[in-house]
């Protein structure tokens, strides 16, 4: 078989998860494009073992032995991503990650921060007067 | 080296690059709808597709045990986790309009420009490289198991440890919710507002998060 044939598979793939995680707006779409991602690094690793194996004389078999640990990370990442999302799905009602912007800088807040946001900011006032 | 010993070529592909290519074009064409759907829920099964599609071509490949390995974790339990937390964030069945962000078009110019650049750069670099895939299967349970048991004991190891504390991690992360709930005035309105078999309920996806 042509090493081509997996190699773009496995490019087509990657794309398209990166696609993904740029344009989903809810956090557990984006985990799927993750996870796509990470196929298509598995894709590439068991096709460039196998090539690897016929054509060096003694070999670790490194791509799958990385291909099972990729497997075993991706399963560990995605039990506590989604540990992660619902509790931000408990605590906000919302898994939509273009609503968590706390940390945003230079970007009008949403109006549910906005009592949050003066609260904070008008003791940091006081506190720049009191500085000086 | 390969190329000496038989003749290749595009122009006559074998039956198993044909085989390649046709799951090649399903397991993109379900990526492409899982990441473009506007239902949630049809975009994680468009996901067992492109799973299942990548489990047949390493066999292909004939590293069987990676693509049983494969379907037992992803298409078995990662789908699931998946479709249990769309379920528990209340996620719309049907339709819903605000699944992709405003970027869409800067997402995709950016995907379609490292998708041709990655593809140039391999199809130019491999143009000329073949695997040969007869004889014993490179990716048996047998190589597989021998080279991890022999070489990769202590990264193999070390990723248990990881599991065990990725587990913990989320068990820890499931229960915080539980210690804020021991606020006696929101239980007891509770279960003055409906049915004694609320708190149940309630503690029911409590545990289910915990378990996993």
């Amino acid at each position: 078989m042509h090493l081509a044939y997996p190699a773009v598979l496995s490019a087509l793939l990657f794309c398209t998860g990166l696609y993904g995680v740029l344009a989903r707006r809810n956090a557990i779409l984006v985990l799927m494009s993750v996870e796509l991602m990470l196929n298509a690094v598995n894709l590439n690793l068991v096709a460039f073992d196998v090539w690897l194996s016929r054509t060096a004389e003694e070999t670790l078999h490194s791509g799958q032995a990385l291909t099972l640990f990729t497997i075993a990370i991706a399963a560990a990442e995605i039990g506590i991503g989604l540990a992660i999302v619902l509790a931000v799905h408990r605590n906000r009602g919302t898994a939509d990650i273009d609503k968590l912007r706390d940390t945003a800088e230079g970007h009008e807040s949403a109006p549910s921060d906005e009592p949050a946001e003066d609260d904070g900011t008008a003791p940091a006032a006081e506190k720049a007067e009191a500085t000086a | 080296m390969i190329l000496a010993q038989a003749p290749h070529g595009f122009l006559s592909p074998t039956g198993v690059e044909i085989a390649f290519l046709l799951v090649g074009l399903v397991t993109f064409g379900a990526a492409l709808v899982s990441v473009t759907t506007k239902q949630l829920v049809h975009a994680a099964l468009w996901l067992v597709v492109t799973l299942g599609g990548l489990a047949v071509e390493y066999l292909l490949l004939t590293a069987e045990f990676i693509a049983w390995v494969q379907v037992l974790i992803y298409v078995g339990s990662v789908v699931v986790l998946l479709l249990f937390g769309l379920m528990l964030t209340r996620a719309p069945i049907g339709r819903s309009p605000d699944a992709d962000s405003a970027n869409r078009w800067a997402a995709l110019t950016v995907a379609v420009a490292a998708a041709t650049a990655l593809v140039w750069v391999v199809v130019d670099a491999f143009r000329a490289t073949w695997i040969d895939l007869d004889g014993p299967a490179a990716g048996s349970t047998e190589a597989t198991g021998a080279s991890l048991f022999q070489n990769w004991v202590l990264p193999f190891e070390a990723l248990s440890v990881l599991l065990l504390a990725a587990l913990v991690g989320a068990i820890v992360l499931s229960r915080k919710a539980k210690a804020e709930r021991s606020s006696p005035s929101l239980n007891s309105r509770d279960t003055d507002e409906s049915s004694p078999s609320v708190p149940d309920a309630r503690k029911n996806p409590a545990e289910q998060e915990g378990a996993r």
